[in-house]
């Protein structure tokens, strides 16, 4: 390769891997701004920020889900199976709200230590399969446990 | 072999082989169109979970491969025009663009479309698809720049420069699900280990796949020669086209 094509060359690449250092720090440094919600987990050890709003994700804890008569007013627990925190929110819930399944909800803690949401969306997972395959998974891993 | 480059870099070369070329990109792609789009929305199962609503995933997330991919191909050409001063790669880039914002477009209006019924939002602000929005602005800043500056020569090198900055944004793109907590789920396909997609769902979405690719080649080669025609107007070789009436 003739010197100018080199220099050429390493010019390109010296852009290209400097501006990828560049934007490694760069996102390290933002790292807490980018997470789009905090664990329960995360919560409980006081990283969330207190007094004004932010995310949380994890699951709907089976058997958490208790509705007020009367209103749109639904209370449940999200989990990250270590830790739980208690939410209530009124409105209209997702197609996908249901319990066991991932959600991530936006909104403020009270001094009781409860969430008060604002909105509750529902975080799909990366499987996708026919309901009878579901099934079939569903029955092997009820038999593995008994 | 440096010969064989250099015809095949050649303007008038390259405009005679992609016109050989179209036809036996064209017609797979069409068939696999019909094929994909057969399996995916008619013969594949509903989902266990999200119902028929799934079936979004054959044109969103082949859609979503094909915008980086063709990002990271307009950076290649972008690469060998810098350092090797091949016109074919400055032409190959230029007539990517659009194709590559298109897709970048329908992957994030489809994702927008699934998002509504199965998060219960349009829009969130999360890692992935803010990364993917850049990346839209990202192929309109190369083709604004490139049509603002006056100078074809050097409009292409600034262009290309933008084009090897962005690369950055690539694998952001890819490992924002996992390096930080997104609303997006993870990685169904591309990932270590067995795809968590059943067989009949994964094969329509491959399908679809590569219906995409060929799409993409087929646009690319029409759309260079019609660039090649246009750059090379005042050739001899484009006149004797133009009056040996093959135009």
């Amino acid at each position: 390769m003739r010197t100018r094509r080199k220099q050429r060359l390493f010019m390109v690449v010296f852009l290209v891997v400097g501006i990828g250092i560049a934007v490694t720090l760069m996102l390290n440094a933002f790292k807490q701004n980018i997470l789009f919600f905090f664990t329960p987990s995360q919560v409980a050890a006081g990283e969330a920020p207190v007094g004004h709003p932010f995310r949380i994700g994890g699951l709907v804890a089976v058997n958490s889900v208790v509705r007020e008569d009367g209103s749109l007013v639904v209370h449940f627990d999200v989990t990250d199976t270590a830790n739980a925190v208690r939410v209530a929110y009124e409105g209209i819930l997702p197609d996908l709200f249901r319990e066991g399944q991932g959600i991530v909800t936006k909104g403020q803690l009270d001094d009781k230590g409860v969430f008060v949401a604002s909105e509750v969306l529902a975080k799909h997972d990366e499987n996708y399969m026919p309901p009878e395959a579901a099934e079939a998974l569903k029955a092997a891993s009820t038999l593995q446990q008994d | 072999m440096w010969a064989w480059i250099h015809r095949f870099g050649s303007p008038r070369y390259f405009y005679a082989f992609a016109g050989k070329l179209l036809p036996w990109l064209a017609v797979p792609c069409i068939i696999l169109f019909a094929v994909g789009l057969y399996l995916g929305l008619v013969v594949a199962p509903g989902d266990y979970e999200q119902g028929e609503s799934y079936r979004i995933i054959y044109v969103h997330v082949p859609s979503a491969w094909m915008s980086m991919f063709v990002y990271v191909l307009m950076a290649v050409f972008a690469t060998i025009g810098l350092i090797w001063r091949v016109k074919l790669a400055e032409v190959m880039a230029t007539a990517s663009a659009p194709i590559g914002a298109s897709f970048t477009f329908l992957a994030l209006v489809t994702g927008s479309i699934w998002g509504k019924p199965m998060w219960g939002t349009w829009w969130v602000w999360d890692a992935r698809l803010t990364s993917e929005l850049i990346l839209l602005f990202l192929y309109f800043g190369f083709m604004a720049l490139q049509s603002a500056i006056g100078d074809r020569q050097t409009a292409w090198r600034a262009a290309s420069i933008l084009l090897l900055v962005g690369v950055v944004n690539i694998p952001i793109i890819h490992y924002s699900v996992e390096w930080w907590y997104t609303l997006h789920q993870p990685a169904t396909i591309a990932k270590f280990g067995k795809p968590s997609i059943h067989v009949s769902m994964l094969i329509p979405l491959l399908v679809m796949a590569v219906a995409f690719k060929l799409f993409y080649f087929t646009v690319l080669m029409s759309r260079v020669r019609a660039e090649i025609l246009q750059r090379e107007r005042r050739t001899n070789w484009v006149r004797e086209l133009v009056s040996g009436g093959e135009l």
